[in-house]
């Protein structure tokens, strides 16, 4: 059995960038986490924000759901700039 | 030697022997988070002493270096707080040397980053963002242990009781310390500043606040020193002293 | 390697139409270089595959601070004892790094570790040998990390994501380890007195073969591997990633002004690569199954170190409840 709860690890490299995922940590609460994932993920210098959250706490789609999940997307072509075919003269639209 | 010069000692040497009791540590702390901690602690104690010993070696000016002052001197030349070099214990008895440590660092370095040695404020100003976080670090712990559980409040308040009595150099100073704070380079005294947060957080860990402890002949900021620091020099000094014409 | 002699539980490969619908999806993802996630399906033996390899990978890189642990506190300037330092941190992170990746497939690292105290599962081979002089650290960077950054280089496109990225992680970290351990060498060599070359060559001496000992032994043949290579756990045979670390070290060690133990090590002219003589397989086999003394003690050591924290662990979560108690 855990005896630390598992932490997921998110680090905002630098300012400006969206916090990505890293890793886990173990803890026995957030204040710790937070620290351990410091000490951890950022020996180098990487980053500039930490979040923590319990894994058991992260809801997640099911790996192979993404046919139903994620296919409809698809096909909406027109959601992506690409898709509007406009004369060179005002193509960096 | 001149005040400053024995004044960095004393900061070089105290980083130095706590440094090398966290070494003492590797593989053996309680969770594989607290080996990473406990380094990372480890490395900016050894990067501050490596700091002091520089400019000491400087002011020496007789051919030394930082490694000949760290590795080639004995334990009457060697002028740390007592309280580094006890040994290293449980965990609680870490956790509490650090933390008392960590008080005293955190105030002597925001003074001293406003020193009129330009130098010295430069280094100190460096070696107080890792302070805090030391202090921030091992006030938790103290916290943790404090009010975890019976044993570990039990083995908090036994590391308080034996490591209380080396505290009275932190809150007092020699004339080396006072000559140096008249002149604006030092520290000068920080006791008051440190008994007021060590009370604060004994309290709230849970645990009885000693009375002040009294000065007696033990001196390690003028190297007299327990019997521990001698094993401690010749663990570390070791292959400098086997092999003296030797470069690593 | 430090996970070796992996079993996969397979006695023979399945051919794509021997396997069921969600396996055969599952194997054409891996053979399209798609990266498997935890919350994919996957077969139970790649699963259970991969919690052995990834956690003996982790185990031998904690009991692997030990060797140089063992030289922390005697190191001989402060220049040299904040690298090792900070290459034993290093290494304490690439083990929770790994540890972590391990547990997205649902291992519990607590459990695992308990495993490894019990002497159910292995750490490397490499990591049960004493480390007896300064130049041990020198060696060890050079030749066991060296061989370890051969054998995790192809592991960074591993089929599964969060032990490749992990892998990446590593990598990426370890790139000094081996120039500081040529560099601890090289000094000795260069600047050193007599005495402190002879520490070189014997410290060369004792931990040649062990590294080479450390891919394991040939697997051309074994169902492990085959079952690992169509995975895309593994790429390379034993023997190739042997005979690429054997390639590179070579010059390096003529560099330094050494030897190796190994009077059939020569060029070969004919394949392009260096012979070498043959190794003593009974010792590494001896080795693995925890016969060694210092192996033995390298175990009681973390074994010792995890109960007697166990009051720290505790204490920590008493607080964290009361904490959360007061505050509800």
């Amino acid at each position: 059995m855990a005896e630390w709860t598992l932490f997921e690890v998110f680090v905002r490299s630098k300012h400006g960038l969206n916090h990505k995922h890293v890793g886990s940590v173990h803890a026995a609460d957030a204040t710790m986490a937070l620290e351990n994932a410091r000490e951890l993920y950022t020996r180098r210098n990487e980053g500039v924000s930490i979040w923590v959250v319990p894994a058991a706490q992260i809801t997640a789609t099911a790996g192979d759901e993404k046919d139903a999940f994620f296919d409809p997307a698809e096909d909406k072509v027109y959601r992506h700039a690409s898709f509007y075919k406009l004369p060179p003269e005002v193509d960096q639209m | 030697m001149n005040a400053l010069t024995q004044y960095l000692l004393r900061l070089a040497d105290t980083d130095m022997v706590l440094a090398q009791r966290l070494c003492e540590w590797c593989g053996k702390a309680p969770a594989l988070e607290e080996e990473v901690a406990m380094m990372n602690v480890g490395l900016d104690l050894l990067g501050q002493a490596r700091n002091w010993y520089d400019y000491a070696a400087e002011l020496l000016d007789d051919g030394r270096d930082a490694d000949q002052l760290a590795f080639r001197r004995n334990e009457r030349e060697y002028r740390n707080l007592l309280l580094a070099e006890y040994p290293r214990g449980d965990y609680a008895v870490t956790t509490a040397k650090q933390f008392f440590f960590d008080v005293w660092h955190h105030r002597v370095l925001t003074r001293l980053s406003g020193s009129s040695d330009e130098r010295i404020a430069g280094l100190a100003a460096k070696g107080l963002k890792e302070a805090s976080y030391h202090r921030r670090r091992s006030t938790e712990w103290m916290l943790r242990l404090g009010q975890g559980t019976e044993e570990s409040h039990r083995r908090l308040a036994d590391a308080v009781q034996n490591l209380w009595r080396f505290t009275y150099e932190l809150t007092d100073t020699d004339a080396v310390e006072d000559e140096l704070a008249e002149a604006g380079i030092g520290a000068g005294n920080v006791g008051d500043a440190w008994r007021a947060e060590v009370s604060r957080v004994l309290e709230q860990a849970g645990l009885d606040v000693p009375e002040p402890a009294r000065h007696f002949y033990l001196d390690g900021k003028n190297g007299k020193h327990t019997e521990q620091l001698g094993f401690l020099l010749a663990e570390m000094q070791y292959l400098p002293r086997a092999y003296p014409d030797a470069t690593w | 390697m430090y996970a070796q002699q992996v079993d996969t539980g397979s006695k023979s490969l399945k051919t794509l139409d021997e396997m069921g619908p969600e396996e055969r999806h599952f194997q054409e993802k891996v053979n399209a270089e798609t990266k498997i996630e935890p919350k994919n399906w996957m077969p139970d033996g790649y699963r259970k595959t991969l919690i052995r390899q990834i956690s003996q990978h982790a185990h031998s890189e904690i009991v692997g601070m030990l060797p140089e642990g063992n030289w922390l506190t005697r190191a001989p300037s402060l220049k040299r004892k904040l690298q090792l330092m900070a290459k034993i941190q290093d290494e304490a992170g690439h083990g929770l790094y790994l540890y972590s990746a391990m547990e997205t497939l649902g291992a519990d690292r607590d459990e695992e570790i308990e495993k490894l105290h019990r002497g159910e599962v292995k750490f490397s081979s490499i990591f049960t040998y004493p480390t007896l002089s300064w130049a041990d650290m020198g060696a060890i960077g050079w030749l066991v990390d060296g061989a370890a950054i051969v054998n995790q280089v192809p592991l960074q496109r591993c089929s599964y994501g969060p032990y490749a990225r992990a892998m990446i992680r590593v990598c990426k970290e370890e790139s000094f380890h081996q120039r500081q351990g040529y560099e601890v060498l090289l000094t000795m060599m260069r600047e050193g007195t007599d005495e402190q070359k002879e520490m070189v060559q014997d410290a060369i001496n004792r931990f040649w073969w062990p590294s080479l000992m450390m891919f394991g032994p040939s697997d051309d043949n074994s169902p492990n591997s085959a079952q690992s290579m169509a995975w895309k756990i593994k790429r390379h045979s034993n023997d190739e990633l042997r005979q690429r670390f054997l390639d590179q070290t070579v010059p390096q060690l003529e560099f330094l002004g050494c030897t190796a133990p190994d009077p059939d090590l020569k060029w070969n002219e004919d394949t392009g690569h260096y012979d070498f003589g043959a190794i003593d397989w009974q010792e590494f086999f001896d080795v693995l199954k925890g016969h060694s003394p210092t192996g033995i003690e390298r175990i009681q050591q973390r074994k010792s170190a995890i109960d007697e924290g166990r009051w720290v662990r505790d204490a920590a979560v008493a607080y964290a409840e009361k904490q959360k108690a007061s505050a509800a």
